[in-house]
């Protein structure tokens, strides 16, 4: 106990690791080592962030400078002005919303089920979850047009159960909707699940049941407010994807921001860059929140 | 309900397929929309446009040399970036873990990873042509200091393999820091010190020691990041409009219009974009339990 208090003593002052036995000459080797390490961790770090903050100090930068000689909002205030922007961004915002209250009511309740029932259900559960990691979103959006453009029968008969999903807006938005759910699904389900196994799925549920509740009280009242770190973090990361996101967007044929942004970007110059700075600061946002609720536990996402 | 939840042995046999309905819904929804689209391409890619089973669109798969083209592109930039992130996001990590530099350095860069990591499409395609195009922050700067035109007097080009490259590795290294940085942490530090009672220095110990124990887990998120890139589309269309002829833009392109006159050669070409991406996450997932004998 005596030397461990030692050596963490000796640790707080920073001085080296070596303490205990070690050749004089390893010892100082070592340290000189370490003073090296810094110097090249220093090194590392600010090329770091440089990388990171070049590109987002020139965009600031450049938005800023609309009018010449002038730094000012002037890029942001017609950027925000364009009822297009603010029709687009809605919509995405909406298509946000509605793909993570989906995405919530799907999966929460199968992966409570796979905790306490069906735990056989688990490998093959999680494989599909990995599965949108291997069909990009080029691929998807390819696959569901060429389902979905086309009218839904019933298997081995004529009668026709839909028309094309992609004829009408309603049909675009399920399909868009039901994509972003897929991106979404690996972030959202390995959310999720690492919420249940903090809390006690079982208890909690034996403990509603011999109190009357039923299935869906448990799974509203009792499971969500459980998880909701879990769940704000899926959210977070889910609206992340779905606000900028261009692929399924553009072949689709939706207006959602991001195929407005690109097309705005094909013609303007400044005004892309004000926003794409203010997206900049909206992903900002929501990871910064996603890092409070959870404790620092970084996650990434993919909609490249 | 209730009884058998409390007492999950008794429930009897006959009731077993009754569990699975629980998530006939999860099962539903992965069918119609990730399942079926897939297939969809799948069984395309082996049929003629008359319906029947033919390896036609592999083979011309293989003899087409723009596609062919597409996909070494594709396969080289994202192997780059996989490289260069990797190693950079390596670096980063290490010096923000066992590199020795304050706490709240560390904090500030995981943050930062995890929006950068997040950071990708149109936005970020805007903000490099803002820093790296003809006009761009950095471009001017660098005339404005060396009186080098990175446009006239040398091969750079932010339109091209070297930019959109640099363009990715935004995302890229980011999400190796994000990786990286936990298993850093899982060094144990006696390890360390019994690798310098044993006499070792400090070159000794990570080559022989730490490295070899991180290996799996660096290799595996390179894996990952060149996945990450290989199927990234919207960052590259914004970037080049399509100029630059990597396998997702060629894709695209099929899609908006039968650019190849043969509808079943787009869902082969999309066939060998999955194919890839299924050795790399089955590799990324064979390094990933390896890594985990030793670090948790």
């Amino acid at each position: 106990m005596a030397s461990e208090k030692i050596r963490k003593v000796v640790e707080m002052s920073g001085i080296s690791f070596g303490v205990r036995v070690g050749k004089q000459g390893n010892r100082k080797s070592w340290s000189l080592s370490r003073l090296g390490t810094r110097f090249w961790s220093w090194f590392w770090f600010i090329l770091g962030a440089l990388y990171f903050l070049l590109p987002l100090y020139a965009t600031a930068n450049f938005s800023l400078r609309m009018e010449r000689d002038v730094i000012g909002f002037k890029a942001y205030i017609r950027a925000f002005e364009d009822p297009e922007f603010l029709k687009t961004f809605l919509y995405s915002n909406v298509l946000a919303l509605l793909t993570i209250v989906a995405s919530i009511i799907l999966i929460v309740p199968t992966a409570y089920w796979i905790r306490l029932r069906l735990p056989e259900a688990r490998r093959i559960v999680e494989f599909i979850t990995l599965l949108p990691f291997v069909v990009p979103a080029i691929i998807l959006v390819f696959g569901l047009i060429r389902i979905y453009s086309s009218p839904i029968k019933i298997p081995f008969t004529d009668t026709t159960l839909f028309q094309p999903l992609t004829t009408f807006e309603v049909g675009t938005d399920i399909l868009i909707v039901a994509g972003y759910m897929v991106l979404g699904l690996p972030y959202m389900y390995r959310s999720v699940d690492t919420g249940m196994r903090t809390v006690d799925v079982r208890t909690l549920t034996e403990a509603a049941q011999s109190l009357g509740a039923s299935w869906f009280t448990i799974i509203v009242r009792v499971i969500l407010p459980n998880i909701r770190a879990a769940l704000l973090s899926g959210a977070l990361l889910t609206f992340a994807i779905v606000v900028g996101e261009v692929t399924l967007a553009s072949f689709l044929g939706v207006p959602a921001f991001g195929p407005y942004l690109f097309l705005l970007g094909q013609h303007r110059a400044y005004e892309p860059a004000a926003l794409s700075f203010a997206s900049f600061l909206l992903t900002w946002v929501a990871m910064g929140l996603i890092q409070l609720f959870t404790g620092g536990q970084g996650q990434a996402a993919g909609a490249h | 309900m209730a009884q058998t939840a409390l007492n999950p042995k008794g429930v009897s046999p006959s009731a077993d397929w009754k569990k699975w309905l629980g998530v006939t819904p999860f099962f539903l929804f992965a069918i119609l929309f990730l399942i079926l689209p897939s297939l969809r391409l799948f069984i395309g890619s082996f049929t003629t446009e008359d319906g029947q089973f033919s390896l036609v669109n592999i083979i011309q798969l293989f003899e087409e040399k723009a596609i062919l083209d597409a996909y070494w592109l594709s396969i080289r930039i994202s192997a780059a970036t996989a490289l260069g992130g990797g190693l950079f996001g390596f670096l980063l990590a290490y010096s923000v873990t066992v590199g020795g530099l304050p706490k709240p350095l560390r904090s500030a860069l995981i943050t930062f990873s995890g929006v950068a990591s997040n950071f990708a499409g149109v936005p970020l395609a805007f903000a490099f042509i803002a820093t790296l195009g003809r006009t761009g922050f950095i471009t001017t700067l660098i005339k404005n200091l060396f009186g080098v035109n990175l446009y006239q007097q040398t091969d750079f080009d932010l339109y091209s393999f070297a930019g959109l490259s640099l363009t990715y590795m935004y995302f890229q290294f980011p999400l190796m820091v994000l990786i990286m940085a936990p298993a850093l942490d899982g060094l144990k530090r006696e390890w360390r010190e019994a690798a310098e009672n044993l006499g070792a220095s400090n070159f000794q110990y990570w080559m022989r020691v730490a490295f070899p124990v991180l290996l799996p887990s660096i290799l595996g998120t390179m894996i990952l990041l060149f996945g990450n890139a290989f199927g990234a589309y919207a960052t590259a269309y914004a970037l080049t409009g399509g100029r630059l002829g990597i396998i997702t833009i060629q894709i695209g392109a099929q899609i908006r219009g039968d650019v190849h006159h043969n509808p079943g050669l787009g869902y082969a070409m999309a066939m060998g974009m999955v194919v890839v991406m299924t050795i790399s996450l089955i590799g990324y997932s064979w390094l990933q339990k390896r890594s985990e004998r030793w670090l948790r």
